[in-house]
């Protein structure tokens, strides 16, 4: 598989990253090179074998549904560029 | 040829926990903007996620519910897209291996116009865990957007159902079963107002045994009526569109209740690119048999069981229905049946009839009955045994409701006790056949309509409070010779 200059700006677009004509040059190289990668992977016979979605063999640890967090909005909001009335202010975005 | 509705419904349902998905925040609803915005909620740099137990454990409850697929192994997945009300970019949420998959929930769809009453199975494709966002508020911020991330990572279960539904009707006796059933079992306060249960409504139309046509996805429904009355447009609009011949386009739809209308939302590009992937902060999520087991044991009977027993028991399909609407009122129909053991069509009437009539009136739910269950059933015992009749129970109930006060004691204080002395009656009888001989003589010869008459004054005589049925027997007998 090879990717496009098409898809590397669509991917770039989704995540809100602003590259320049070069850097998008540079990374399609670089994620045609991952998908190298990928290819020869895809090569190994993985029949039996369970889809791993986590690196570690361990399962998700439980917290009791008790509230341990209090109110620290101050100490939050003292970081934030805008605030009123509680609320973080950002720019419009209603449709 | 007429068309086919198809309908679809995803249903966000917040779970009632004390605590975030995946922190120790409150979730309490009405706070001040952003107090109970946690680091976690704010998606501040180093933070992680940890799993709420009590939101699982209430995922598992579902499932068992509704006859599920609980996996023993479920992942979370990052769905990502950017807004402000979602601080970390994107949303934790499950994609291919949710926790509760393939269920089913029968439904009663009601009688309409000259169809009858019906029962359907809607099957539940999948139900998945995931976090709610905060909210946006547009106004008065001068042109800026004001965030309250208070809701973001309240947990949520969003229930997936098969495009099985054929009508708005049957679409919104889905949904208010769902409704019972998620405040039956205690997952979610169902309260619609304020966002604890909102629904998306998918909505196609096509010509019966076609494919399915193309759909259109109405959001955030908060209301069963909103619910009927934004189908009902869709399906025409849609229906009109093809026939005038438009094609329907895949779209995200909005409802306005002031107009009725729906209409559709800007589609954002790539608003639906979001690129799941396994979230690597978060290991996969195991249920153990046992776990489910120890779940399963605290589940109260569930309201199809339910109604399928009173209707064993005698009861009518929507008499039981009812009954079974909401988890308190089958709690106060089964206590009072306790009082009055065996009366089961009597409590049934008196429950549907006086008593949610009177709480309709008042404005009140069961739960604010001024009248307990003990009460109620209590006088109902005593209309079963012939000690005080109908009326008079009406007549008690209505001191009761305002007063309080136990049915014996308000009968024998209204003097409404019912002479059910065969002997008394018969005295009564007799003086009234002698003092109307003439009467007694018409009625022997084939006047049969005086036998009302002969009630009337044997009534009025005992001061209403001869046992009707008694009195009617000793009548017949004598007034036969």
């Amino acid at each position: 598989m090879s990717l496009s200059t098409q898809d590397v700006e669509k991917v770039a677009r989704l995540a809100r990253l602003a590259m320049t004509g070069e850097e998008i040059e540079t990374a399609r190289a670089q994620l045609n090179g991952i998908f190298d990668l990928i290819a020869e992977m895809q090569a190994v016979d993985t029949s039996g074998v369970e889809p791993m979605s986590h690196s570690q063999d361990l399962s998700q640890r439980l917290r009791e549904d008790r509230v341990t967090e209090s109110d620290q909005r101050d100490a939050f909001q003292r970081i934030a560029p805008q605030v009123e009335a509680g609320l973080y202010l950002v720019p419009k975005v209603i449709e | 040829m007429t068309w086919e509705i198809v309908i679809g419904l995803e249903v966000h349902s917040q779970l009632s926990t004390n605590t975030k998905i995946f922190s120790g925040a409150s979730t309490a609803f009405g706070a001040e903007p952003n107090t109970q915005a946690d680091a976690v909620s704010l998606a501040l740099p180093g933070v992680l996620p940890v799993l709420n137990k009590g939101a699982v454990e209430r995922a598992i409850k579902f499932g068992i519910a509704t006859g599920a697929h609980i996996a023993p192994r479920s992942v979370f997945a990052r769905k990502n897209y950017f807004y402000p009300d979602l601080p970390k970019g994107y949303q934790i949420s499950q994609f291919d291996l949710p926790v509760v998959g393939n269920g089913q929930l029968v439904i009663q769809v009601p009688a309409q116009g000259k169809q009858p009453a019906y029962e359907k199975t809607v099957r539940i494709t999948r139900a998945h865990l995931e976090e709610d966002a905060g909210k946006s508020l547009h106004e008065d911020f001068h042109g800026m957007t004001g965030i309250d991330l208070n809701r973001a990572g309240t947990p949520l279960l969003e229930i997936v159902s098969e495009p099985d539904m054929r009508s708005a009707a049957e679409a919104v006796a889905y949904a208010k079963a769902l409704h019972t059933l998620v405040q039956w079992i205690g997952i979610c306060d169902g309260n619609m107002q304020e966002g604890s249960f909102r629904c998306d409504v998918n909505v196609s139309v096509r010509k019966p045994g076609q494919p399915l046509g193309t759909r259109r996805e109405i959001k955030n429904l908060n209301s069963f009526k909103f619910m009927q009355q934004a189908i009902d447009y869709e399906v025409q609009w849609q229906i009109d569109t093809i026939e005038n011949g438009g094609t329907i386009q895949q779209a995200t739809i909005l409802f306005n209740p002031d107009t009725g209308e729906t209409r559709a939302m800007r589609s954002k590009e790539d608003a639906h690119d979001y690129r799941y992937f396994p979230d690597p902060d978060l290991l996969p999520l195991e249920i153990s048999e046992e776990w489910k087991q120890q779940i399963a044991a605290t589940l109260p009977e569930l309201p199809h069981t339910k109604q399928a027993r009173y209707q064993e028991q005698g009861l009518s399909a929507y008499d039981a229905s009812v009954l079974t609407s909401a988890r308190a009122l089958a709690d106060f129909f089964e206590a009072t049946l306790d009082e009055a053991p065996g009366q089961i069509k009597l409590c049934a009437n008196w429950l549907i009839g006086e008593v949610s009539a009177q709480l309709n009136r008042d404005g009140l739910d069961i739960a604010q009955c001024p009248i307990s269950a003990q009460q109620l059933g209590g006088l109902l015992k005593r209309i079963a045994d012939n000690t005080v009749s109908n009326s008079g129970a009406k007549e008690v109930f209505r001191t009761m409701w305002t007063e309080g006060g136990d049915a014996d004691a308000l009968i024998e204080a209204k003097g409404l006790k019912q002479v059910s002395d065969t002997g008394a009656i018969e005295k009564i009888v007799d003086e009234i056949l002698a003092a109307n001989a003439d009467k007694v003589a018409e009625y022997r010869s084939g006047k049969d309509k005086l036998f009302g008459f002969f009630v009337g004054q044997a009534m009025k005589a005992s001061q209403g409070k001869a046992n009707p049925a008694q009195l009617n027997e000793i009548l017949k007998q004598k007034l036969a010779g």
